[in-house]
């Protein structure tokens, strides 16, 4: 066994009520790659920000080649051989390789000399580690591979010891990410240690030797990567939760109410999240979609209920087309009957300034019930809101409470309430039970069973298995942007935890 | 604004933070005065008595009041939307050309009382079409607000430099205004008012019955802002544009409409010197009305009932710091900028300066009055 590089001790870290750290322990042996996977949430990336000195614990402690050490800054994690590469680069676009890499790190007033001192470094780094780059090219000219390079380059340039990755290939093409793999393996090989933050199972197993698994904020598990295997991780990461069991009858699918085609989408950087997905939800039937975070599922909601544009393909609702890729007008779509539960409640599907009344009809706020003239019928607005709050049950009974002040589970029933109580054909729901206490879990399942049996299609995104599992009439599972698979509900958890891994679909392509 | 703001209890959120910040500002003030040589409570006393002492005061501090109402409303209408309207004394300095013109075509063969509503939409429309152009390229463009309503401004006193001292200007008259208004172009003070309180007012008291208007206005744009569906849009979108993307708010249209409301309050802003006061039209009427508009809106929380005491405070310090200057030899006018300036920046900029402390000793004494904070599912 090798020394440790790096200890954790005890951990602690909240934000607010979420507790996004808690009681973390861990020990970085020098020399080695460790992984750390778990969902988005999990609380890795919260862990090595406190490692390398953007937040402060609030308690617990970190020990650097055994010794207790105060990161107050990413400077101190500098001075203390910790380097990180983050997943979004925090380059200068418009400096060269060689600008950017001695960018804070100059030694005097005029930069000859540093420049000088960072080629001369430079070139020894590319000898060793075969980090070639050209230092005079500009950085918005270079392709991203190389762009991730520079800031490998930037850390090691700043004597680290240590390398902290995080979700280092979200951006990277598959030849680029096996090249960086091949870089991280020289640096182990000349003693580096490694940290790779990732969700991409098939990574951990290329190339780390020890893996720690982090679920709502704790390590639920470390294990050797040579002795485990992806469908054990991926059953750590996702949880064997106990199955709500949930009521419900056999589907009678009726027509197709939802239908999409070929469907692709961009996300902001341009980067391909969905790519040619094609499905149909049928009327009566629930249609899941699983998968990892960050694999296309948010895109593919977001295009389909008209708030992200889509680059290609076609949606019909109803039989009639949804411009996906032109202006599709969310509050069109809901006068044609298709309700979206957003994934995002905090700062898409509420405003949480408001007070609960004016949220209970976000979205339908033009409805002739609660408009008089171009006033608002701030009485009818407020009595429909109580109706919905005692049907739903939501707590505290209060229309004119801030919608801040009400917990993560009632502010979801305040959106379902005001998207079902519309009766829509379609409902899109989007990690419908995620920050949700376990009470509101089956009150929210028990509704979107009620929705199906009443003859509507609903589309369902989740990143918990079990509620997919539970809810779904049919399973669809995306991996990279793509439907990789369509199980029954009967799938078992290893079977969709491989396919949300891209394993088979690794396999098929090898 | 789209942060939400902490939960304090109500009256401490409206009442006890913007005291705290006065009185720093008023502390401060004090400092700057002893060092000029004089005795701030004496200063102090003096500002106060030359505010609110005398019914001539009163009617100044309303008079300027009146003035900071309209921008400050202008202001707030876009911080709802969270626009940044820097632009107030832009389009209040060419929203005096629409009243200019207004009252220049019709002083003489209207009654004020014909004449005033058309310099209304004379002053609303100009100010607007000033806002409309920032407002579209915001919208369209991405481009800075801020920074366009500021480049507004320096366009907006060049051109009316130029008309005032060129097309506007009556042949032969040396001063750099318009030919004064007849009665058809005056608005009737609202002296009496206060006479009928037993105070007495000088005839010359600029108080008018703009101010009434600008009452109106913060009634209208209450009204507005918390109770119509285009308030709603405007208020969604300023907390979350991505929320008003989801309920099928237009951002373009949500953008231009409330910078046109902005520009057309800030706009109106321009009847109170103009029809009110001074007759005429005449270089930097504004004065930097515009500017003290933000500070209104900030001090006053964006609500109309915030807005308007913070207006006549603002009122209090111009007029009751022209009293001082005047009684205290060594208090220029430069040093009640100062202050006005210690105002604006810890009531203002430094806003929240003292809420992390405030919210710290809240919740020492009752953690239940604070509540707690939305969680933030930000990242993994």
């Amino acid at each position: 066994m090798a020394e440790a590089a790096i200890e954790l001790v005890g951990i602690n870290k909240s934000f607010g009520t979420v507790r996004a750290n808690r009681d973390i322990n861990l020990v970085i042996e020098r020399g080695s790659i460790l992984g750390i996977v778990g969902e988005n949430g999990a609380g890795k990336s919260t862990l090595m920000s406190i490692l390398y000195g953007f937040y402060q614990a609030d308690s617990g402690e970190i020990k650097v080649g055994g010794k207790a050490v105060a990161i107050k800054t990413p400077n101190d994690a500098i001075a203390h051989g910790i380097g990180m590469v983050h997943q979004h680069f925090m380059l200068v676009e418009n400096f060269t390789v060689i600008e950017n890499v001695i960018l804070g790190a100059e030694h005097e007033a005029l930069l000859k000399s540093s420049i000088a001192k960072a080629r001369s470094e430079l070139e020894r780094l590319e000898r060793e580690y075969g980090l070639e780059v050209d230092p005079d090219a500009v950085i918005e000219e270079l392709p991203v591979g190389l762009q991730q390079r520079v800031e490998i380059l930037k850390a090691l340039y700043r004597g680290a010891e240590i390398l902290i990755l995080d979700e280092p290939t979200g951006v990277l093409t598959p030849a680029e990410a096996d090249h960086l793999f091949r870089i991280l393996r020289q640096l182990k090989e000349q003693g580096k240690t490694i940290v790779l933050i990732t969700h991409k199972l098939r990574e951990i197993m290329a190339i780390t030797d020890t893996v720690s698994v982090m679920r709502q904020g704790t390590v639920v598990a470390t294990r050797e990567t040579a002795k485990t295997t992806v469908e054990e991780l991926a059953e750590l990461m996702v949880g064997r939760r106990v199955l709500l069991r949930v009521e419900k009858g056999e589907a009678r699918p009726g027509a197709v109410k939802l239908s999409v085609r070929n469907l692709t989408v961009r996300d902001s950087r341009g980067v391909t999240m969905v790519s040619d997905v094609s499905f149909d939800v049928r009327g009566g039937e629930i249609v899941g979609i699983a998968g990892v975070a960050g694999n296309g599922q948010s895109e593919l909601i977001e295009a389909v209920s008209g708030i992200r544009r889509a680059v290609s393909g076609s949606v019909m609702l109803d039989g009639a087309a949804i411009e996906v890729t032109g202006h599709a007008d969310p509050g069109e779509l809901r006068d044609r009957g298709l309700a979206h539960v957003p994934e995002d409640r905090h700062h898409v599907g509420l405003v949480l300034a408001f007070e609960e009344n004016e949220n209970s009809i976000l979205g339908y706020h033009d409805k002739q019930q609660y408009l008089n003239g171009p006033f608002l019928k701030i009485d009818a607005v407020r009595d429909d809101a109580r109706r919905k709050i005692e049907k739903f049950d939501i707590r505290p009974p209060d229309c004119r409470l801030r919608t801040a002040n009400f917990s993560g589970g009632n502010q979801q029933k305040i959106v379902l309430a005001r998207e079902l109580e519309q009766d829509p054909g379609v409902l899109i729901v989007g990690q419908p039970t995620r920050g949700v206490d376990v009470g509101a879990i089956e009150f929210i399942h028990k509704q979107l069973i009620a929705m199906r049996d009443r003859g509507k299609a609903v589309l369902l995104i989740s990143v918990e298995l079990d509620e997919i599992r539970s809810l779904s009439d049919r399973i669809l599972v995306m991996f990279d942007g793509r439907v990789v698979g369509e199980r029954g509900p009967d799938a078992t958890e290893g079977e969709l935890g491989l396919l949300m891994a891209g394993v088979e679909s690794q396999e098929a392509a090898e | 604004m789209s942060t939400p703001y902490t939960k304090l209890p109500a009256w401490a959120d409206y009442g006890l933070i913007p005291l705290i910040n006065l009185l720093v500002a008023f502390a401060g003030a004090g400092l700057v005065v002893l060092l000029v040589g004089e005795n701030p409570f004496r200063a102090a006393a003096i500002l106060v008595e030359g505010a609110f002492g005398s019914g001539t005061g009163i009617a100044y501090t309303l008079y300027y009041a009146t003035n900071f109402i309209f921008t400050g409303l202008a202001v707030a209408v876009a911080f709802h939307c969270g626009l940044f309207n820097i632009g107030g004394e832009g389009q209040a300095y060419i929203a005096g050309l629409g009243v200019g013109v207004v009252c220049l075509a019709f002083d003489h063969i209207l009654p004020w009382w014909l004449t005033f509503p058309l310099a209304i939409l004379g002053a609303a429309i100009s100010g607007a079409l000033w806002a409309l152009i920032p407002a579209y390229l915001q919208a369209k463009r991405g481009s800075h607000i801020v920074i366009t309503t500021i480049m507004f401004n320096f366009i907006a006193a060049s051109t009316m430099v130029y008309l005032l001292v060129g097309p506007l200007k009556p042949r032969g008259a040396m001063a750099p205004q318009t030919r004064q208004l007849v009665e058809g172009g005056q608005l009737p003070k609202l002296g009496w008012l206060l006479s009928d309180f037993g105070l007495t007012v000088r005839p010359s008291a600029p108080l008018n019955l703009s101010f009434l208007l600008a009452l109106a206005m913060a009634f209208v744009v209450w009204l507005v802002v918390w109770r119509t569906r285009l308030g709603y849009e405007i208020r969604t979108m300023g907390h979350s544009s991505k929320a008003a993307r989801y309920a099928g708010i237009s951002e373009t249209r949500i953008i231009i409409i409330t910078m046109l409301i902005s520009g057309a309050l800030a706009g109106m802003m321009a009847l109170n010197p103009i029809m009110g006061d001074q007759h005429n039209v005449s270089l930097d009427f504004v004065s930097g009305a515009g500017f003290v508009g933000i500070a209104v809106a900030l001090m006053g929380r964006s609500h109309p009932a915030g807005i308007v005491p913070a207006a006549i405070l603002f009122g209090m310090l111009y007029q009751g710091g022209a009293e001082l200057a005047f009684e205290m030899p060594n208090i220029s006018r430069d040093m009640i900028v100062i202050i006005q300036g210690l105002v604006i920046l810890f009531a203002g900029a430094l806003e929240h300066m003292f809420r992390p402390t405030v919210q710290a000793v809240f919740a020492s004494f009752s953690p239940k009055s604070v509540g707690i904070a939305p969680p933030r599912a930000e990242g993994a």
